[in-house]
């Protein structure tokens, strides 16, 4: 089975935003939830780098370690997704991901956040693969259909790879091999553990 | 001599060709290779200089701008291991200790008896603030000790789909029972604060094991200092988890998400070391003491009782009211 990963080439991300777009239209994410952003770090200044971010689906990810009712399971994909009927909107997994990813449809006093909503590889959730009921919880499943998810086959510069994980690290140092630079995997070794060397 | 100059002339100028030319060579290799990379931003270097690594966002939700905080780890550990042991080790600990005292000591009895007189310790509307407090206190406690201790005592139990259930509900109910609870406590502080501040009589009822090591009766005004510790971990403990939980209840008003970590730690480590001290009390409130429950249950406790547990609050009440056998005073004395 493969191990499905992410991985953004940040001297590529030209932070047009485009894959946060292709994730709301494909899933119909409600106003507020952002399963996936771009965040510009040293923004206008010399060396500045946009990083598109969502869930990581880390290795032992840390929001189903401090969920209190176990809501989530990683898929053998190693796709990380939670089940929306037993989440209790707590927001413990927001304070533990490292990656921001969890989302809360509602502002959230009185822990009244509703159910929490993340990225799931395109991969749906606990219900029938292509069933209505999973796509109004969870959005398209496009793992099931063969397909990748939307945002990395849409990316204008190819920035943004999804997929084996061994196989986009190969395709990334090819790369960096290839131009003689790049800037790391960002956010590999706090979800996964590990660096690709460049 | 000119043959020697144009020989200096000529190995300068060859030196200096030289050292154009070993100084020229990397930076024309370097021209071959642009490296764009070489003042751009670095993860792990970000990640060392601030713990975490923040941008800009074009979103309007500037939470998002966090890029990576490993900071959630530690979080993770501290909920995940940490807290359950010191959970685990204050509340069974404090269990087994008052279960070897109970086996040890037994039940603290009246060892005069009753006399049958009663005299009046809490008042009705004492009585209503400590138990509103108490109840409250009962269900945030066991709603509280769900979020920690459910998943791995309870779920495998019951499954997931009630255990969401019923955790959804104890939620709710740790949520909006947690405003009587901080009025109680507030109540708590204020109405008893008189008679609980600390002073020479308590160093002595300490010393003397307080009559509930041995049977020694030593003096106590209304309060002892057993009822002291109590009432100060209540407003201190109560007015912890209650600023905490508050920040937990609207996330993100006054902190990021560092403070939200940090409040749900305050929160969690004062809550369980307030539930095993809330067991003591409990217990000594109950099975621990004879006669003692009465106080707060109808209000009135036995003369006997007061005399042994005390004797100071009781001369001042009767030298107050002017009952039995106490010497009427002249004047009214102001209440406390």
């Amino acid at each position: 089975m493969a191990r499905m990963k992410f991985l953004c080439d940040a001297d590529r991300c030209i932070e047009c935003n485009a894959c946060v777009t292709a994730c709301k239209n494909e899933h119909e994410v409600p106003w507020g939830i952002n399963r996936r952003r771009v965040v510009t770090i040293n923004d206008g200044k010399p060396g500045e780098r946009s990083v598109t971010m969502a869930c990581m689906h880390c290795t032992d990810a840390p929001c189903a370690a401090v969920c209190p009712v176990n809501c989530f399971y990683t898929t053998a994909d190693g796709v990380v997704l939670h089940s929306k009927d037993l989440c209790i909107g707590c927001g413990y997994c927001f304070y533990a991901c490292p990656f921001g990813a969890p989302q809360y449809p509602k502002i959230g006093n009185f822990g009244s956040r509703g159910k929490m909503d993340k990225c799931t590889y395109c991969a749906g959730g606990p219900e029938a693969d292509g069933s209505k009921e999973e796509y109004e919880k969870y959005g398209a499943n496009r793992l099931a259909e063969g397909k990748l998810p939307l945002c990395a086959e849409m990316c204008s510069t190819k920035s943004l790879l999804a997929g084996d994980g061994e196989v986009i690290a190969q395709i990334y140092k090819e790369r960096v091999m290839k131009r003689g630079y790049g800037s790391g995997a960002w956010g590999w070794k706090t979800a996964y553990r590990e660096t690709i060397e460049s | 001599m000119a043959s020697f100059e144009r020989l200096i002339s000529l190995t300068v100028g060859a030196l200096a060709f030289l050292l154009i030319l070993t100084a020229s060579t990397p930076s024309i290799a370097q021209q071959d290779q642009v490296n764009p990379t070489a003042s751009s931003v670095r993860e792990q270097q970000l990640l060392r200089e601030f713990d975490r690594i923040q941008g800009r966002v074009s979103i309007p939700d500037q939470r998002s701008s966090v890029l990576v905080q490993p900071a959630g780890r530690e979080w993770r550990e501290f909920r995940t291991v940490a807290l359950r042991w010191v959970g685990g080790i204050a509340i069974l600990g404090m269990l087994a200790v008052l279960l070897i005292f109970y086996l040890t000591r037994g039940m603290v009895r009246l060892e005069s008896g009753r006399s049958g007189r009663t005299i009046v310790r809490f008042t009705t509307f004492e009585r209503f603030v400590h138990w509103m407090t108490a109840t409250c206190f009962i269900v945030l406690a066991i709603s509280g000790l769900n979020i920690t201790f459910g998943r791995p005592l309870l779920l495998p139990l019951i499954g997931f789909e009630a255990f969401s259930e019923w955790s959804q509900w104890a939620k709710y109910a740790h949520n909006y029972l947690s405003f009587p609870f901080t009025i109680g406590v507030v109540l708590i502080f204020l109405m008893w604060l008189a008679g609980n501040i600390p002073n020479k009589v308590d160093v002595d009822w300490l010393k003397r094991g307080g009559g509930i090591i041995g049977h020694d009766q030593p003096p106590a005004y209304r309060f002892n200092a057993g009822q002291k510790a109590i009432y100060w971990i209540v407003v201190i403990g109560g007015g912890l988890v209650a600023a905490s939980g508050y920040q937990l209840m609207f996330p993100f008003y006054l902190s990021g998400i560092e403070g939200m970590q940090l409040a749900q730690v305050v929160h969690s480590v004062v809550a369980v070391l307030f539930i095993a001290a809330m067991l003591a009390h409990i217990y000594i409130g109950t099975i621990g003491m004879e006669g003692a429950f009465e106080a707060m249950g109808s209000g009135t406790v036995d003369m006997n009782w007061a005399k042994e547990h005390h004797s100071l609050w009781l001369e001042e009440e009767n030298a107050r009211t002017g009952a039995n056998d106490a010497r009427r005073q002249p004047a009214a004395t102001p209440a406390e």
